[in-house]
């Protein structure tokens, strides 16, 4: 019989979530690692009781975690997370040189053919890679050593690299976004890398056609047109049908294109969720209504799902990688909030209840269908 | 025989409790940078996460403290004093109070 495992990571543990492919009745595992920071929970998607997560402690660092059983039973794998060659300098909030200084691993992506191959997005920002299911870590040190990497900047959230897409049609092509450096390109598994961020407007760069400096807080991509990604900027909504060579915004009528997650459904790849976000300064839902966003048009004309989402004094956030979809026929989208709740639609957002209600505030939610 | 007594974060990283005994080297001093490797070359789960992997600094929000005194401004060469040496009084790792969010 099929169903989900959603993988909810957490401030203060990791907790897995699972349901039949009804999605109506939901068994709480967790929490998992009670008390440490969970930045990122994610399944393999060629052997799905594979699972790495991220630990984080601002007291004792990162460590790193994975299962091979879905979740029951964890081992603590390599923590060790060491720049290549020369480190160099990004450049800090004050515009002064600063040495690249590991602190995190912000998304774990593992490879969508091989269980033991996994790349992590790091702060400051850079992307390892292990191929021995976590034991240890090499840096793909072309990113950091880019000619523009001089000029990046920490976000608000740190310098980190949040997002990662392989590309199911292409091994040799992957997508990464930097906040607040924007996004990338590699066409050679790695090795080498090209700022893809055409098209990006951003309000406080003073040149419009700048390389980099974008703070792109989440790509997406559908997996049948791995040419098109959609992307949630700090402000805009933008798309590109080109590989990242040029975006074009498709904010339309959203009442806030600000926001931080960003997904597409599973069999629609033209449909596209965002959750608004009222602005960079205040982090909740505008009106305090707690609405996702739904395009079924690739962009620019977006409707609001509400049935089951709290329409007022709702005053949560909902971070960059605590949205997620399954593949099941009728497609599920989840997401968490900083208020501890996690949502689910089993019809692709139409109708939403919360699986549960009062976690720890939600750092990501990650999505296996099992079948 | 060393005791050390760990913080709660890392007895559950370690599946360990309270205080851990060592056995280190006879014949070497014992210090704090010897007590850690000890303490890392038993529990591997445990590096990185007190001091750095390459340079050996003791994480910023990380103490030690022996027989009441802090001393992880200490060279991590300097000799431990012998009721730590002989296991009377346990050598005491902290996770500072402070920092971190809710």
């Amino acid at each position: 019989m099929s169903g989900v495992r959603v993988l909810v990571g957490t401030r203060k543990g990791a907790f897995i979530l699972t349901s039949d492919e009804r999605r109506k009745d939901w068994e709480v595992s967790g929490p998992h690692f009670g008390g440490w920071e969970m930045f990122h929970l994610k399944g393999s998607p060629a052997d799905p009781n594979r699972i790495y997560a991220s630990q984080a402690s601002d007291w004792f660092g990162q460590t790193m975690h994975r299962s091979d059983d879905g979740g029951q039973t964890w081992q603590t794998v390599g923590n060790e997370f060491g720049y290549q060659g020369e480190i160099g300098t990004h450049q800090w909030y004050d515009g002064t040189p600063h040495p690249w200084e590991f602190k995190r691993v912000w998304h774990l992506e593992p490879s969508l053919t091989d269980p033991d191959t996994v790349y992590a997005g790091v702060e400051d920002a850079a992307l390892f890679k292990s191929t021995d299911a976590g034991l240890t870590w090499t840096e793909l040190s072309g990113l950091r050593t880019h000619s523009t990497g001089n000029r990046w900047q920490p976000g608000a959230g740190g310098m980190c690299l949040h997002s990662i897409i392989l590309d199911p049609a292409n091994p040799d092509r992957i997508y990464v976004a930097i906040s607040a450096a924007g996004a990338f390109r590699s066409d050679d598994g790695g090795a080498t890398w090209t700022p893809v961020n055409k098209g990006l407007r951003s309000e406080y760069i003073p040149d419009q056609d700048a390389e980099v400096g974008h703070c792109v807080h989440n790509i997406a991509m559908h997996p049948s047109r791995p040419e098109t990604l959609f992307m949630q900027k700090h402000w805009d909504v933008m798309r590109t049908d080109n590989a990242g060579d040029l975006w074009h915004e498709v904010s339309g009528n959203l009442p806030s294109d600000f926001g931080f997650p960003i997904e597409v459904h599973a069999h629609e790849p033209e449909t596209v969720y965002v959750v608004p976000i009222k602005s960079d300064s205040e982090h909740f839902p505008p009106d305090g209504k707690l609405r996702v966003y739904r395009s079924r048009t690739g962009g620019n004309e977006w409707e609001a799902l509400t049935n089951g989402l709290p329409q007022s004094d709702c005053y949560v956030n909902v971070l960059r990688d605590a949205m997620s979809i399954d593949s099941l026929d009728s497609c599920g989208v989840y997401f968490g909030t900083t208020g501890g709740q996690v949502y689910a639609s089993a019809d692709s957002g139409d109708t939403w209840a919360p699986i549960v209600r009062d976690l720890p505030a939600v750092m990501s939610v990650e999505v296996q269908t099992l079948r | 025989m060393i005791r050390v007594i760990l913080p709660p974060h890392l007895r559950t990283l370690a599946r360990t409790g309270k205080e851990v005994e060592l056995d280190l080297d006879s014949d070497a001093p014992v210090t704090p940078g010897a007590v850690l490797d000890a303490l890392e070359g038993m529990y591997p789960t445990l590096r990185g996460t007190i001091r750095d992997h390459q340079t050996k600094q003791r994480r910023p929000m990380v103490r030690f403290f022996v027989c009441e005194r802090d001393i992880s401004h200490d060279s991590p060469d300097t000799p431990l004093p012998d009721v730590i040496a002989s296991g009377r009084e346990p050598f005491w790792i902290l996770g500072a109070i402070s920092g971190g969010q809710a």
